[in-house]
């Protein structure tokens, strides 16, 4: 095994280990040029990098919503890329993952959302008569209760605000109990207070059931308060890999270029 | 200012000579073609005439014949609500493998010039293929109205699922769910109102059309109407027609509480 570069975080191990990950939308014309990360097991490892960098899908050729053009992925020593079918889906209830947009189905309640991140595990009858095992509802309410939406379980996910949905959007991955959690821009169409409130309570829970997170973040304030360790990408590659008191402000200059903002 | 005279006027609308000469001619054979078929002045008088005569044999409406009708009207019922069904139940499937956003191109394609083909044919035709096919009855009705049905419900419930929003179905996938569930969970939910919308329209033009596959043998309320045109029967042929126009109207108002009770 190899070391995490610039032994970030506390040492508890690797959960998730990227290696030599290239990613071509276009054949010749590399979104990602050979990414190598390890996330450590605890805490949010934050990515930052300008817009079309290729954030989103690193973190989406993670559960292979985006397929990897070649590398490896493993999550506890177990090949990610190349899993097909079956076990690509056994693969991807181990991963939550919370979006930018929320995507909650709209036209269900809060609790069918909820519910839903128990579909890799539940048969398909339970499913479609929405049978879910006692256990399961009781995790679903406790969860609510934990983003602050007790009342809310009856309600259409389309009747909430942005910062509800995305509560209910952390509790639907957390309901898939991961083991690792991907969170893609999860604060971007809130507003600074309701975002500030969002990562807190991604923070507090995800740490509460020892989850780590991978996180893609536009604000750089908000990567160095809420991330143990922060990946700085630009045109495809890693070029910053530590801890938030080690980014400064040549780092910042090299990922996002130009210096007038600053 | 005297600068800006100078220039050439600007257009804010492009003229569009390509139009105006297509409506012209449009218009010029309207009028060549009226000639042509010697719709006169005359020939509309006699018509009126012909047409008036005809209405007061229709006057007043004969019910004597009520259990025929009876038994003709639910026999086209059936047929519509039996071909609805039938219909709805393969478009289902068919529809989700013609959406081109779920399923591959290779059987999107082929599912795609099935629906096409079911819709080619007008209903009519199709009926009378089965009647010789068949034999004469509700069964041959039947299954040109499922044809029919297949051909335009499996189409809209296609588009239907071609619009919908790819963030949700990407949502359900990460958590894991295969095939049956994200269409439980991910498009099922964001089609629903809109395919029994679908299914309520189908319904109510099966019962029209249902009316008609009789004239050409194929069962239904449309036999006896047919029957009661050759024999003269106005007054019988009136009280049919208003028997129809009475469970139209019925079905409309109907599938519209329905359809207001979704929204």
């Amino acid at each position: 095994m190899t070391a995490a570069p610039r032994a970030a975080a506390p040492a508890s191990g690797t959960v998730l280990q990227i290696k030599g990950l290239v990613k071509e939308y276009a054949a010749g014309k590399p979104v990602l040029k050979g990414i190598d990360v390890a996330v450590p097991a605890e805490g949010i490892t934050a990515i930052i990098g300008p817009s079309g960098t290729g954030k989103s899908t690193l973190i989406r050729c993670i559960n292979r919503l985006v397929e990897p053009t070649s590398g490896s992925i493993t999550l506890h020593g177990a090949e990610l890329t190349g899993l097909r079918g079956r076990e690509l889906r056994l693969a991807r209830r181990r991963i939550g993952m919370v979006f930018q947009e929320y995507n909650l189905v709209e036209r269900l309640t809060v609790m069918e959302n909820v519910l839903s991140g128990r579909l890799g595990y539940v048969p398909l009858w339970r499913a479609w008569l929405r049978k879910y095992p006692e256990e399961d509802i009781q995790r679903a309410f406790m969860l609510l209760d934990a983003v602050g939406l007790p009342e809310h379980a009856t309600r259409r996910a389309d009747a909430l605000s942005g910062g509800q949905r995305q509560r209910v959007g952390i509790a639907r991955a957390l309901m898939q109990r991961p083991e690792i959690l991907l969170a893609d821009e999860p604060t971007s169409s809130l507003d600074p207070r309701t975002a500030v409130e969002v990562l807190e309570l991604l923070t507090r829970l995800t740490a509460a059931e020892g989850v780590p997170v991978i996180i893609n973040i536009h604000n750089v304030d908000l990567a160095k308060r809420f991330a143990r360790r922060i990946i700085g990408m630009s045109g495809g590659s890693v070029i910053f890999d530590g801890p938030p008191e080690e980014l400064e402000q040549h780092h910042l200059r090299a990922i996002y270029g130009g210096e007038d903002w600053l | 200012m005297s600068a800006t005279t100078s220039q050439p006027r600007r257009l804010a609308f492009a003229p569009n000579w390509a139009m105006r000469a297509a409506l012209l001619v449009l218009a010029i054979y309207t009028v060549w073609a009226s000639t042509r078929l010697g719709l006169t002045w005359d020939r509309v008088v006699h018509g009126m005439g012909e047409g008036g005569r005809l209405l007061a044999r229709m006057v007043p409406p004969n019910f004597e014949r009520w259990q025929l009708l009876l038994e003709g009207l639910l026999e086209s019922l059936q047929i519509a609500v039996l071909a609805s069904a039938i219909g709805i139940l393969i478009s289902l499937p068919l529809g989700v493998l013609a959406a081109r956003n779920l399923s591959p191109l290779w059987i999107a394609g082929p599912v795609r010039a099935v629906i096409a083909v079911c819709r080619s044919l007008h209903y009519v035709i199709v009926a009378i293929l089965f009647v010789k096919a068949i034999g004469f009855g509700a069964l041959a009705g039947t299954a040109a109205l499922v044809v029919a049905s297949v051909g335009f419900i499996a189409k809209l419930f296609a588009e239907a699922i071609e619009e919908i929003s790819m963030k949700q179905v990407e949502a359900i996938r990460a958590t894991g769910a295969g095939v049956m569930k994200v269409l439980a969970y991910a498009v099922l939910p964001q089609v629903s109102s809109r395919f029994i919308g679908f299914c309520l329209y189908q319904l109510d033009s099966n019962l029209r059309n249902s009316t008609l596959v009789g004239i050409v043998g194929a069962g239904g309320i449309g036999g006896t109407l047919f029957a009661a045109f050759k024999r003269f029967d106005y007054d019988f042929v009136a009280a049919i027609l208003l028997a129809i126009i009475a469970l139209i109207f019925l079905a409309e108002i109907i599938s519209g509480r329905v359809r207001a009770a979704l929204r």
